[in-house]
């Protein structure tokens, strides 16, 4: 009967009210706990991740050595390409919204706890309210995009990983501008390139990153250019609408251990 | 001796709920994550019944409802019903059976997993089915079923038998 009651109240209170709060106040006194038991099994998710990087470093290595050769040639031509992007943005004088990653603070947080069933891809982290963290913040690795802050307590924040049923992403192709809706796919760490019509281009090799639209009143709150993945597998059947797409993530769900929450310093667009 | 034996369950079951969101969420075993406060609630409840299932149940959900900032009363709805009803097998039909932890495990995974899908669906929050039901169910079982072994012997190291159980009949007799 309490858990009913708990639960009743829970969700019919706004998220200022009274069992939030002890929620949140709950979370700050868990913390520390959360934290040790991090440490403690630190080492032991350390050496077992070890292990399986040796057995596959031979081949890694060959294969990061050809990307390298090919993404220094990359970076001459994209060098050249943002210098004159840069002086032709001066001479239109073109005003952007919020862009990636110059106009974000980052906040880094280490991964403290994670949803109990696996169906559920949330973690929790380290940062909350008080470290300016809000609701819809894009979460970021090195390695590319994470997810958003679902729920802000004043010590820790909520983060659905893009691997959640419930979350899509704006996305487009890099090489080739064909866009789509980056949502889960088959398993639990798998994405896929959704809505992307059989006329547009997709090839496997390609990266998709974020496609950060703006329109009038509303913008993505992903800022554009933060990469998701690369294509993996291209098909197209006769009998679907829409091409499917098979991306492998950038970022590793499963040892997620600390997450950069970006926070805009750029004040929120009110919405009228 | 009861305050005692209530202080050892609250620190049992406290420390697998910060295990289980802190560690073993995030360990994923062919595709199967093991669910140790699940485990470990099931043998509590075997060794001291309903009552204490039930109780152990909710200060566990709550811990794991604050913890991974969830809706609260969700986890603890769960596991309440899950420590009673596996208590109450305890009591009764399971006292002493060699299998019953096993048995208990098995099915409660199961009925965990369906209530929690349920609920979820409920609350207007993803609840994939194909995922839960055909994708990681019996991997999660056979985690959970390894995880009973070392977890069913330390709760039982570690709180000993029910005080008062050796004057128990240890099967059920027809009178007259």
């Amino acid at each position: 009967m309490l858990s009913l009651l708990l639960l009743t109240v829970y969700f019919r209170e706004s998220p200022g009210g009274g069992l939030h709060g002890f929620q949140s106040a709950g979370a700050t006194v868990l913390r520390p706990f959360e934290v040790a038991a991090e440490r403690v099994a630190r080492p032991f998710r350390d050496a077992v991740g070890w292990a399986g990087e040796v057995l596959d470093a031979k081949s890694e290595n060959e294969k990061l050595r050809r990307e390298l050769d090919a993404w220094r040639q990359r970076a001459i031509e994209g060098q050249f390409a943002q210098e004159d992007l840069d002086q032709l943005r001066r001479l239109l004088g073109y005003r952007s919204g919020a862009r990636f990653p110059t106009d974000y603070r980052a906040v880094a947080a280490a991964v403290i706890a994670r949803a109990p069933s696996q169906y559920e891809q949330q973690v929790v982290v380290a940062a909350g309210s008080s470290d300016g963290i809000r609701q819809h913040a894009p979460v970021v690795t090195p390695d590319g995009l994470v997810g958003r802050v679902t729920k802000v307590a004043r010590n820790a924040a909520q983060v659905t990983l893009l691997t959640d049923e419930s979350s899509f992403v704006a996305a487009l192709d890099l090489q080739t501008r064909a866009d789509g809706l980056v949502r889960h796919g088959q398993g639990t760490s798998s994405l896929k390139l959704d809505r992307v019509s059989k006329e547009q281009v997709v090839e496997p090799g390609n990266a998709i990153v974020t496609a950060g639209w703006k329109s009038d009143r509303f913008s993505s709150i992903y800022p554009r250019g933060i990469p998701i993945g690369v294509v993996t597998h291209v098909n197209q059947l006769d009998t679907d609408l829409y091409k499917q797409v098979q991306i492998e993530p950038f970022v590793d769900f499963g040892s997620l251990d600390s997450v950069i929450v970006l926070v805009s310093k750029k004040p929120e667009p009110v919405i009228p | 001796m009861i305050a005692l034996d209530a202080v050892k369950v609250a620190a049992i079951v406290f420390f697998a709920s910060i295990a289980q969101v802190s560690i073993f969420s995030s360990v994923i075993v062919l595709g199967g994550t093991p669910d140790l406060l699940l485990v470990t609630l099931v043998c509590v409840a075997l060794l001291r019944g309903s009552i204490y299932g039930a109780t152990a149940g909710f200060a566990a959900g709550l811990v794991v409802d604050i913890a991974t900032l969830e809706t609260l009363g969700v986890t603890s709805l769960l596991l309440t019903l899950a420590g009673y009803w596996i208590g109450r097998y305890g009591e009764t039909t399971g006292r002493d059976r060699a299998h019953a932890p096993f048995l208990s495990i098995a099915v409660v995974t199961v009925l965990f997993a369906a209530g929690a899908l349920g609920l979820d669906f409920l609350l207007g929050e993803s609840a994939p089915a194909r995922r839960v039901l055909l994708e990681t169910l019996f991997q999660g079982i056979g985690l959970n079923l390894i995880v009973t072994v070392p977890v069913y012997t330390l709760c039982r190291w570690a709180l000993g038998s029910e005080p008062g159980r050796a004057d128990h009949p240890r099967e059920v007799r027809l009178l007259g």
